[in-house]
């Protein structure tokens, strides 16, 4: 992690009073990581365990089956049709929304913007949105019968848009999820944009830097960490794509069908179907894969690696 | 003559009204949110969607959202308010202790923790839905506001934030400094770093009040009984209201029940922005 | 008779994870028909009292749970909306996986109620007596409520299916009522063809509607016996019905709007939808939702193939007691209140259409003009309908996964407007691998 302007401290020699020390680090830690044990290893450790069983929920009690499940998993053209389509929508729709969040919150910290403030927590407002009235607002929106898509046509005389339709249907995805999370990658870029010291712009200032030259050359170095890092998490919330597809699989379940999104495969196969092993052995399958792009991403993204 | 500089710059009209374009794409969902708080059911149903129409029923629609199904509107508001403050508040102490902890303390094994983290959360939370449920099941947590709060005690992006803020915000020799004076480390923490952790904490707080108010599948999943719902799920169960034999949609509840919901938040929003003017850039002339 | 031996869970303690108990159910055998008891167990537990939990999202349950208890002061109800079928069904298996956390009675719908009888969870009302209330309902509801003969419900409601159409809109087109399906079709053509913006119905792919319709038709597609499932959607029933319904899909005569969504509604009311196949309860969500239509609608006979009368069930379902009740028979006492005593009054009163013989020929029921419907007689041409319900039909034990997957399959045939019998194939197929992974011998035709 780049660090702007904190120096750093003199070395010291090491002593076992610090290597002491050091260890009461786990003090500060221990909190997180006792109720990170219950609340995500545990049922990740029951996940694992399901995923090398099969249980028949009617007859036959449960079996152990090894890895039989993860090699049904790595041959079914339906996960790997769901995960292509997460990678495609991954590729496309990140990038822009993070290069808008980006956009805006320069523009919000510029102090060029009238009424700044206003346009912060506009902005924010989407992701503040509860989902429930999600279905509602872009079933209207969307909507080809009475929704304003459909208002639209008809000033058009015919069918053009048409965002719930398996071509548009990824499209309209995205737009949905970068309408939710622009704001909240804003913030993001906007917080660490409020920590860079104020003494770095005075002294480019002074040596007669304008606007884009301080951007340049102060701004985006001390927003690096913050841009990979957003990339990382948005690329995991890609990958687990949920919300949004299924919101619109309750409005066009012909389109959106359950094995849409992994994440949706995963969740349809434990609650529809009562698959839970293999349920599990998906969703395993799936965290590793994002584990490893989001490594990759971030050994690319830092510079010192974390 | 003054010279623009980037220090005092000028307003710039094309950037707001580049700006005010996507403003519009913002708020042309919200807009529909708030056009149709103000019809009656029927009136949804006969009205097009961006006109207002049929009799505005704004405060008898606000007014039936308290009072429907005896007021069961303000139970799942408080519930809200007490898994908000129980959850995003333990979300912001823990991430807030850990991110500390991880950034300034060089103990062996830090790096394998945020990997361990980042990987956990690389899974996809819905598989884990039901191994989460029989767990606290086991524990004989369900349907009781402990298997909503003790979820989401786990901000993961806090834990990031705070780890790299203090990475940058503390510098080692005011640690020193202390430790050379006697101070224990627990002391140094209150008195020393969490008043520099200032804006990174109330960033994290904004985020984790947001996550953890409109946290919605794994309360589906925990409570079976609507008097321990939060706001997202009892608006989703009357959503749900609407299909079926012996159907009585109330739409119109859903949506003034959804902007009711946004508004505390908003409310949070505005609060905590102040804090986003102090610290390190205190006094500086950006806004 | 055949045994229904539970499955024992073993769940494997791994690395961080804290070791979990092996959670275990009992090897109990649930034996087909059960040692017919009598009520009098029933009885004392109502005299006795004690604490229930009801699960229900019917919008009478609060008015007949006040009801009951007036009734038997001693009891207590514990009513709780726990969500609308697939949202309360799904938390219902998650209770009965976790082996605790079900509620006393739920109320289960038909095509639900074989899921949870043959997983074991529910109780086999028979050992209380009840199965001599056979003849006090409709003959279909009562073999919808028996599984494998066991009595695993009482009947709450049926949904004998009828035509609802829009008078005025068919008036103004000069369409008559059709009495068949070929009458139907050219309805159908005849309708958009002169007014483009109206449709003779909606159908975007629903799964409860297809297998009624299939019913209709005289298809059997779902056969089970015991371990032993045959599943056929290219039976002679089926073909019927996907032969007519597919000039309707490939000729793109239906409109496509969700079901239950606002457009849906909307669509009622304004003509956009000029009729609707639907069940016997359809008329109470009109009159609460759709006021634009008021007046405006009225209720026939389903149409046929060959003009005799038959119809099908649409819905409807019943209350059952769950096996992890602490106090079965008082719970069962409250299913017997509810469904054959002083509880199907309230019911009917909130515009539910009810299972019990007495009340469906009764006069006062039948002969009640409806206002909505112009003054309609409408329930003369429900109940007729529900005495002419096709025999012989049974769901698949795994009916839910199979409606929850229906839309992946056959909507692909709604999307393209294309063949329904390709869709209903690829369905076959998913069904019976699900069926053989979850330890049924399923085999196709």
């Amino acid at each position: 992690m780049t660090s702007t302007a904190v120096a750093q401290a003199p070395p010291r020699p090491a002593t076992r009073g610090r290597r002491r020390r050091n260890w009461r680090g786990w003090i500060f830690v221990a909190p997180f990581l006792v109720v990170f044990a219950l609340t995500f290893l545990a049922p990740i450790g029951y996940a694992i365990g399901l995923s090398l069983f099969r249980d028949q929920a009617f007859f036959g009690g449960t079996t152990f089956v090894g890895f039989d499940n993860y090699a049904l998993v790595l041959a079914d053209s339906k996960f790997w049709q769901s995960f292509l389509r997460v990678l495609v929508f991954l590729a496309v729709q990140v990038p822009i929304m993070l290069l808008l969040a980006l956009v805006a919150a320069l523009a919000i910290d510029s102090a060029r913007l009238h009424a700044a403030g206003f346009f912060r927590i506009v902005i924010f407002l989407p992701y503040a949105v509860p989902g429930v009235v999600a279905a509602l607002m872009w079933g209207f929106i969307y909507g080809d019968n009475f929704g304003l898509v459909a208002d639209l046509n008809h000033l058009l005389g015919q069918d053009v848009v048409k965002p719930l339709s398996g071509n548009w249907m990824l499209a309209s995805i995205g737009n949905i999820v970068t309408w939710e999370f622009v704001g909240y990658n804003m913030l993001i870029f906007y917080s660490a944009l409020k920590v860079i010291p104020n003494e770095l712009f005075e002294a480019a200032a002074i040596d007669g830097a304008g606007t884009f030259r301080t951007i340049l050359s102060i701004k985006l170095p001390a927003l690096r960490g913050s841009v990979v890092i957003a990339t990382i998490f948005s690329i995991i919330g890609s990958f687990q794509l949920f919300n949004e597809p299924n919101i619109l699989h309750s409005v066009v379940p012909n389109v959106v069908t359950t094995d849409y999104t992994p994440n949706m495969y995963a969740y349809y196969l434990s609650f529809g179907g009562q698959q839970y092993n293999y349920s599990a052995t998906v969703a395993i399958v799936m965290g590793v894969l994002t584990a490893v792009i989001a490594y990759v991403v971030q050994l690319r993204g830092s510079r010192k690696g974390m | 003559m003054t010279s623009i500089s980037p220090l005092r710059p000028r307003k710039s009209r094309v950037l707001t009204t580049v700006m005010a374009l996507y403003l519009i794409y913002t708020l042309l969902p919200l807009a529909w949110l708030l056009i149709n708080m103000t019809k009656t059911q029927s009136a949804l149903f006969s009205t097009p969607g961006l006109s207002f129409g049929g009799p505005f029923a704004l405060f008898d629609n606000i007014g039936e959202t308290f009072t429907y199904d005896n007021g069961i509107f303000f139970r799942w508001l408080g519930n809200t308010l007490l898994y908000v403050v129980a959850g995003a508040g333990g979300a912001t102490i823990l991430a807030t202790a850990a991110g500390y902890g991880l950034a300034k303390y060089r103990f062996p094994g830090r790096r394998a923790v945020f990997a361990v983290v980042l990987g956990a959360i690389a899974i996809p939370g819905t598989a884990l839905a039901v191994p989460t449920f029989l767990l606290f099941s086991k524990l004989g947590l369900t349907n009781t506001p402990l298997a909503i709060i003790i979820p989401s005690l786990i901000s993961p992006f806090g834990l990031y934030l705070i780890w790299v803020y203090a990475g940058d915000a503390i510098p080692d020799e005011l640690l020193e400094a202390a430790r050379i004076d006697g101070a224990g480390e627990i002391r140094i923490f209150f008195t020393v770093t969490l008043r520099l952790l200032v804006p990174g904490i109330v960033t994290v707080t904004l985020f984790a009040v947001v996550s953890t108010w409109n946290n919605y599948f794994l309360p589906l999943i925990m409570l079976s009984e609507p008097k321990w719902y939060p706001l997202t799920v009892g608006l989703n169960q009357w959503n749900a209201q609407a299909a079926g034999a012996g159907a009585r949609p109330i739409f119109h509840l859903v949506i003034t029940g959804s902007v009711l919901t946004i508004v505390p938040l908003i409310v949070a929003f505005l609060l905590m922005q102040r804090f986003w003017q102090s610290g390190l850039s205190a006094g500086s002339v950006k806004q | 008779m055949s045994l229904i031996r539970r499955h024992r869970r073993v769940t494997a303690a791994v690395a961080l994870a804290a070791a979990l108990a092996a959670g275990c159910s009992s090897g109990t055998t649930g034996s087909g028909p059960a040692a017919t008891g009598t009520q009098d167990a029933v009885d004392a537990a109502l005299r006795t009292g004690g604490t229930i939990t009801y699960w229900s999202w019917t919008p009478s349950a609060r008015d007949q749970v006040a009801a009951f208890e007036k009734e038997y002061p001693k009891v207590k109800v514990n009513y709780v909306n726990a969500g609308t079928n697939t949202d309360q069904y799904t938390k219902l298996q998650n209770a009965v996986k976790a082996g605790s956390g079900a509620p006393d009675v739920a109320q289960i719908e038909y095509q639900a109620l074989p899921q949870f009888a043959l997983t074991d969870s529910l109780v086999n009302l028979d050992q209380y007596g009840f199965g001599t209330f056979e003849t006090d309902y409709t003959p279909s509801t009562w073999t919808n409520v028996k599984v494998n003969n066991g009595l695993y419900s009482l009947p709450q409601d049926s949904g004998p299916m009828a035509l609802f159409y829009n008078k005025e809109v068919f008036d103004a087109n000069g369409i008559a009522v059709p009495k068949t399906w070929d009458e139907y079709l050219a309805a159908a053509r005849k309708l958009h063809a002169a007014d483009p913006t109206k449709y003779i119905t909606s159908d975007d792919g629903d799964a409860g509607f297809t297998t009624s319709m299939i019913w209709q038709a005289g298809g059997h597609p779902f056969t089970t016996d015991g371990r032993s499932v045959k599943i056929n959607l290219a039976d002679p029933g089926t073909k019927k019905w996907t032969a007519t319904w597919n000039q309707l899909v490939e000729g793109k005569q239906l409109a496509s709007i969700k079901a239950w969504s606002d457009d849906w509604y909307r669509a009622l009311g304004n003509g956009t939808i000029a009729s609707l196949i639907s069940g016997a309860w359809m008329p109470g969500s009109f009159k609460s939702s759709v006021p634009d239509g008021a007046g405006k609608w009225a209720v026939a006979p389903m149409p046929t193939y060959d003009g005799q009368p038959v119809t099908a069930e649409n819905g409807g379902g019943g209350q059952s007691v769950l096996k992890q009740s602490a106090n079965p028979a008082l719970a069962a006492g409250f299913v017997r209140w509810l469904n054959h005593g002083n509880g199907v009054k309230p019911f009917i009163a909130s515009g539910g259409f009810p299972a019990t013989a007495a009340d469906l020929s009764s006069a006062a029921f039948n002969d009640e003009p409806s206002p909505y419907f112009g003054g309609q007689k409408i329930n003369q041409v429900l109940t007729a309908a529900g005495n002419t319900v096709a025999k012989g039909w049974s769901y698949l034990p795994y009916q839910l996964y199979a409606n929850s997957i229906f839309n992946d399959t056959v909507g692909k045939s709604y999307l393209n407007g294309s063949d329904l019998n390709a869709g209903l194939d690829a369905w076959q197929k998913a069904l019976v691998d699900y069926g053989n992974q979850q330890g049924f011998t399923v085999s196709a035709g």
